[in-house]
């Protein structure tokens, strides 16, 4: 009889379920995972080498970088770290709309990993039901910033803009006839608010419509429930945090234990898992997506009744209008010196860290007094959720290390930086 | 229970002889400690009752070679440090702690994997970045950069666009490396400005907030 071994084998960097560019050396004995190796660092871009080289106001566009499906969320904790050195707050209702888009975030970012993951696990029509709810919200992002993924809208000391009072509309095409795009267009009529409050009346039946694809389905229970099983222990240890560490049974959320913004302001329950295995941070997580319906519908309530300013009026840390900087000469040096030089923080650290919807994104932040940061460190929320695959994966099977991967919530332009 | 402003008043005893300073800045205590006692110090602060920091929520280094560098104050402690922000969940409390570590041939300290495990990932990226070696760490190798790097990019000498360069050469018909073509330039320079208007915006912020 032949001898057996352990052979070795390599997963990734392009494979599909690597979620990016994830490279893993796996040992495997036959069809079990004994150890592996993940090789990260095929996304490093060295943001936090390129923010030392750059104005602070001039880096906000690279935190949308960073975690690409939740951007709003990584801006979030960079303005904050500056908010904290300098000793500001921004205006209320500035921060109201942090906590929406933050939350609105939240969903975009749990729609892509339940997408996602269940893909991997070979449920295809969740992805599809998924990106119809990722289009309408891609839109707020759009109509507020511009852009639709890396919108660069918080700024320190509010947010860029007020909300827009009209969404953009559709227009009839050949494949779409004038009914279909009235149609097309009802929830258009009014206001981003008005918009984003018809979402939040639909997206619970959405949510109820993921939920029958899969928290019943017998093939997705057999390929989650008991697979990658964390004691709550052991998610300590590991330096968990966010859906990883609640599925494990551990009640932590910085909204609610840390407030930040008006989130002590607002209603809203934390969802917590009991075994800790990939079904119950399905579970939390989809439970997160109902929560943070509800704190977008609080938001726009109080949004509706206050209207305010969304920006500190200081000069020196928001630019003056366009119409002041044609006729008034302080302005015009303002703005020039805002976009050439910027704006000196005094020196000394700083740490600031949000709930963002993979765990705990935070922001280390050493300043010099200069008007750059002297050195930045970002904690981002995957890279020790990543770090603990070996110990997540060992004694599973080739097939489940997708279904980590996937529970995990991976994306690398955070982890890699 | 502890709360963060009792926290920076026992830190003194808990710590012992390795304490060397702390300091509490905008809601946050930074506590300085000697660096070859960082493992019986995160020992003590993970386990003694009035701590329990039980998650080690970020490591990283710092090189403090160019600080201050355009006016401002130096630094007056050692070149780099290894930074450790911990996390307690029981009593909701966090502490930075600090070890500086001088430059020369030993720019070491004792690892504190054991303590912590998720400190692993952590202490090969500060390996890979800056060049401090994590004694006592089972697998110290490079994390982010490309297999076969060489150098610490994340040190304040190491220029910003590097110091190689790959290419496809025709001749060779492979994927070669050669010296660096970009010339470094500054788009914005650092500038330390002491007349600082946070005083100003102080204010205001508060008188905003009434919106």
């Amino acid at each position: 009889m032949s001898e057996i071994r352990n052979y070795t084998m390599n997963f990734g960097p392009q494979h599909p379920a690597a979620h990016g560019v994830l490279r893993i050396i796996m040992e495997m004995d036959g069809e079990v995972i004994e150890r592996c190796d993940p090789h990260i660092g095929l996304l490093h871009r060295g943001t936090e080498k390129l923010a030392e080289s750059k104005p602070y106001n001039q880096s906000i566009g690279y935190m949308d970088r960073l975690d690409y499906v939740s951007m709003m969320c990584n801006e979030h904790a960079y303005v904050m770290v500056i908010e904290k050195m300098l000793g500001v707050t921004p205006p209320l209702r500035a921060q109201y709309i942090r906590v929406m888009f933050d939350e609105i975030t939240r969903i975009l970012n749990h729609c892509l990993w339940l997408g996602a993951h269940a893909l991997d696990i070979g449920a295809m029509s969740v992805f599809l039901y998924c990106f119809r709810e990722r289009e309408d919200l891609m839109d707020c992002y759009e109509a507020v910033s511009g852009a639709r993924m890396h919108a660069t809208y918080y700024r320190p000391g509010g947010v860029y803009r007020d909300l827009p009072d009209s969404m953009p509309k559709y227009a009839a095409t050949d494949r779409h006839s004038d009914d279909e795009t009235r149609d097309r267009n009802t929830d258009r009529e009014g206001s981003l608010l008005d918009f984003i409050e018809a979402f939040t009346d639909r997206f619970p039946g959405c949510v109820d419509e993921y939920e029958t694809l899969l928290s019943d389905n017998r093939i997705w229970k057999q390929r989650t429930v008991d697979i990658g099983i964390v004691s709550p222990e052991k998610a300590k240890a590991l330096g968990f945090s966010g859906a990883m560490l609640r599925g494990s049974g551990i009640e932590w959320d910085l909204r609610k234990k840390q407030p930040y913004e008006v989130y002590d302001r607002i209603d809203f329950d934390i969802p917590v898992g009991t075994n800790g295995d990939s079904y119950d941070r399905y579970l939390v997580r989809v439970e997160e997506m109902r929560q943070s319906n509800r704190i977008i519908q609080q938001c726009i309530k109080w949004l509706k009744d206050n209207p305010g300013p969304v920006m500190l009026d200081d000069y020196k840390l928001a630019p003056p209008s366009r119409e002041n900087m044609k006729g008034d000469m302080e302005s015009l040096i303002h703005h020039f010196k805002l976009f050439t030089e910027g704006y000196c923080i005094p020196a000394g650290e700083a740490y600031a860290a949000i709930e963002h919807p993979k765990g705990e994104f935070g922001i280390y932040m050493v300043s010099d007094g200069a008007n750059k940061p002297y050195r930045l460190k970002i904690r981002a929320p995957g890279f020790p959720h990543l770090a603990a695959l070996n110990e997540m994966s060992k004694g599973h099977m080739l097939a489940d290390m997708v279904a980590i991967i996937g529970t995990q919530d991976i994306v690398f332009g955070e982890i890699d930086r | 229970m502890t709360t963060q402003s009792t926290l920076a008043e026992i830190l003194p005893d808990l710590v012992g002889s390795s304490f060397i300073s702390c300091q509490a800045e905008w809601g946050e205590i930074t506590c300085e400690v000697e660096a070859k006692d960082i493992v019986e110090v995160c020992v003590k602060l993970r386990d003694a009752h009035e701590t329990r920091f039980d998650i080690l929520v970020d490591l990283c280094a710092v090189d403090y070679a160019d600080y201050g560098k355009e006016g401002g104050n130096p630094w007056k402690g050692h070149r780099y440090a290894v930074v450790y922000h911990l996390l307690s969940l029981e009593h909701n409390c966090r502490l930075r702690l600090r070890a500086g570590l001088e430059d020369g041939n030993s720019l070491a300290i004792p690892s504190i994997i054991d303590v912590w495990p998720s400190a692993d990932w952590s202490e090969r990226e500060a390996f890979d970045l800056f060049g401090i070696i994590f004694v006592g760490h089972p697998d110290l190798r490079r994390l982010l950069t490309d297999y076969g790097f060489i150098g610490h990019p994340f040190r304040k000498d190491f220029p910003l666009s590097g110091k190689v360069e790959m290419r496809y050469d025709e001749n060779q018909g492979r994927v070669i490396y050669q010296p660096v073509t970009v010339e470094p330039r500054t788009l914005v320079p650092r500038t330390i400005r002491k007349d600082i208007f946070s005083n100003s915006l102080r204010s205001k912020g508060t008188e905003n907030n009434g919106a």
